[in-house]
């Protein structure tokens, strides 16, 4: 970005810096520590100069907002604009419960709704399943028919709202409930806006709610994409996580390098079906963690924005400028949370939530300071979601856009995060793709590796977490937490039961055995599933008769 | 020389969040223990049933989905029906400090919350082993 003469001066005027002024004052005064890293152990420079960044063409590689290679953000005004999507993933015990929640944090402001479900939903068993017991409720809501599906959205109109549903393994069934739903408001699917997570890859990889086999989650997977560029063609179709593999201890470079692996892989497996890149390529979303290290962080969200431009273009051969562009929903990260001194964490969010914003996020969670206990109480959420309301109106960081572009340390650890992601891909890619990576156990390997790494080093000491190997206090623990009545479990059996008396049987078991039938076939599975989910047959059957047909995954045990 | 103590390193009901128990799995080895670790999704049942086989000393359980207090102490009572009382059993995740004195009265020795140093877990297990 320099001209030669001028970098010449640069390099020798940093040179005599470094011999002048440094060489002798750190032999006086040393510094903190012989080599600085970021949080994902990249070595750090004592200083970034022009030099750093001499080799980076401004016009191919950063850009203009709106523009390839989207270096500086997806759309072209940004938050000038429109502020990104705040929305806070919530969602416990019943739906009538989660409603109530749904509807206050309408009240508060929040533009999106985020529906966290939870574990026996996510995998496809019903409330009164053996292997339900003592989840029902817990981590979010339960949900085991349509009739679950109304009261959840009762008195929600979904043609204001866009909805996110953390969905993966039964994302079909979750998606026709939710059309169901829209149908009975009276509401065309041409209206309907959300995302389903739907990204299996990340489940083997590192959050476990799969249900079956690699092929045939990602048939169910593309039978979406497919459905939903017909029919419903605002949904985005698929939220490509590397969130999780954060969160499962990988470094920044390898949440970037292992969620575009996936979604390498999501795209391979529609054009495979026969799609057209262009036509659901769009509709792709991506999902990511934003932790601690402010300037890393808003280097990660460049790069990956940069690097999966470039893989649809070249790889793909996209044509549309919409099949390039990587928007991506942030997450604050869960595990940087402590459950010493608690409310510190409104800090640490703070800081996540600025890196989440200086990085281009579309949308954001922020998540509450009491996670590390348990799930957030009314209170917790609250300051969650005004810590966002606070970057959005009063810091200043959206009124330009990408406001940190042209640091030379931002430009250089963009641009080195980029290249150990696209060295990851390129071992990913040997291997014979991100399905093959997963099944042999290398991309759990890299994660697990990095986080034994990291706890290692909290444990030493090298790592400061304040609070929890720092500045520790004694503390009273009696604080106040969200509980989850074990009544919960009880009530949904109940309703449960009723429903499978009330409903026509007939109807259902039609309706099963019809989609049972299409299942063994290379039929879309999606008008089959909305016709079952219509009937009330339960998600628990739905999911159930496609184990019969599909088998289920074995996870491949790794340490 | 002495036996190395064998540990079952557990995930009981449906959550994913295996980074804890795989963590806590490697300490437990680097610090020569012989681990076993089970993988996801293993029920009260399955995890008793592994612990029999492996004739392990310790089972340590993780769960983060708050359905420790059904999950937890059903493993401690399915192992005394089965008439093994001698081994220790430990629990960690994200569980409410007003949950752990229910625990530790249901059988289970020790709950590690967020934040344990790995080294803390290795010397209560050394220093409570009860097979020796």
């Amino acid at each position: 970005m320099y001209n030669e003469d001028k970098l010449d001066k640069i390099l020798s005027s940093y040179q005599n810096w470094e011999d002048n002024k440094i060489a002798k004052l750190i032999e006086k005064f040393p510094e903190r520590k012989k080599t600085f890293t970021t949080g994902s152990g990249l070595e750090v420079k004592r200083l970034y100069t022009p030099v750093d960044i001499k080799d980076i063409d401004y016009e191919e590689e950063i850009g203009y907002p709106g523009q390839f290679p989207f270096t500086r953000g997806v759309q072209p005004t940004m938050y000038r604009g429109r502020l990104w999507t705040m929305r806070q993933y919530a969602g416990f015990a019943t739906a009538e419960e989660s409603n109530k929640r749904y509807k206050y944090l309408l009240e508060q402001g929040q533009t999106g709704l985020s529906v966290a479900f939870d574990l026996p939903t996510q995998i496809g068993y019903d409330s009164d399943h053996p292997l339900s017991e003592g989840e029902v409720g817990k981590v979010g809501v339960a949900i085991d028919s349509l009739k679950d599906m109304e009261i959840l959205f009762d008195g929600i109109p979904l043609d204001k709202v866009s909805t996110s549903m953390t969905i993966n393994a039964p994302a079909s069934v979750l998606l026709a409930m939710y059309i169901a739903v829209a149908e009975k408001q009276g509401v065309t699917t041409d209206k309907l806006r959300g995302t389903i997570q739907n990204d299996i890859l990340k489940e083997y990889i590192a959050r476990g709610t799969y249900i079956f086999p690699p092929e045939e989650s990602m048939r169910l997977i593309t039978n979406i994409f497919e459905y939903c560029s017909k029919y419903v063609p605002q949904w985005n179709t698929i939220s490509i996580s590397g969130y999780h593999i954060r969160e499962a201890g990988s470094t920044a470079a390898q949440e970037v390098a292992f969620t575009l692996a996936d979604g390498i892989a999501y795209v391979e497996a529609a054009i495979n079906a026969g799609l057209e890149v262009d036509e659901f390529a769009p509709r792709l979303s991506f999902f990511f963690n934003a932790h601690n290290d402010l300037l890393e962080e808003v280097a990660k969200f460049r790069a990956a924005r940069r690097l999966w431009a470039k893989i649809m273009r070249d790889r793909f051969k996209a044509k549309s400028e919409k099949s390039m562009q990587l928007k991506f929903h942030t997450q604050t990260a869960g595990s940087t949370l402590t459950a010493q001194q608690p409310d510190n964490n409104i800090v640490r969010v703070a800081i996540q939530t600025l890196a989440a914003v200086l990085g281009g996020t579309q949308s954001l969670h922020t998540n509450s300071r009491d996670e590390a206990l348990a799930l957030p109480t009314e209170d917790s959420v609250m300051i969650a979601l005004r810590t966002q309301q606070i970057v959005a109106y009063e810091s200043g960081v959206t009124e330009t856009i990408d406001p940190l572009a042209g640091s030379y340390y931002i430009e250089s650890l963009t641009d080195k995060i980029e290249k150990e992601a696209m060295e990851y891909i390129k071992n990913i890619d040997n291997l014979g793709g991100a399905t093959k990576a997963i099944e042999t156990g290398y991309i759990q390997k890299e994660i697990q590796n990095s986080a034994y790494k990291y706890q290692m080093q909290v444990e030493s000491g090298e790592r400061v977490v304040v609070g929890v190997n720092k500045f520790k206090i004694e503390e009273n623990h009696k604080k106040e937490i969200l509980k989850v009545d074990p009544q919960v479990e009880i009530v949904q059996k109940k309703k449960l039961q009723r429903l499978r008396q009330e409903r026509d049987n007939v109807k259902v078991k039609e309706s099963i055995d019809m989609l049972v039938e299409k299942a063994k076939t290379d039929e879309n599975l999606m008008p089959y599933i909305l016709e079952a989910v219509k009937s009330y047959a339960t998600l628990g059957e739905i999911c159930g008769a496609l184990r019969e047909v599909f088998g289920e995954y074995e996870q491949s045990v790794i340490l | 020389m002495e036996r190395p103590i064998r540990v079952l390193v557990a995930k009981p009901g449906l959550d994913g969040h295996d980074r804890g128990a795989k963590v806590i799995a490697r300490a437990l080895r680097d610090a020569g223990m012989e681990v076993i670790y089970t993988g996801l999704r293993q029920t009260p049942e399955q995890i008793v049933e592994a612990a029999i086989q492996e004739d392990v000393d310790v089972v340590a359980m993780s769960i983060l989905s708050g359905a420790h207090n059904t999950l937890f102490p059903k493993v401690v009572n399915l192992l005394k029906e089965r008439g093994v009382t001698d081994r220790l059993i430990v629990g960690g995740g994200v569980i409410p400090e007003d949950d752990i004195p229910f625990l530790i009265s249901s059988g289970v020795e020790a709950i590690f919350t967020p934040g344990t140093s790995t080294k803390d877990v290795v010397e209560f297990i050394k220093t409570h082993v009860k097979r020796q």
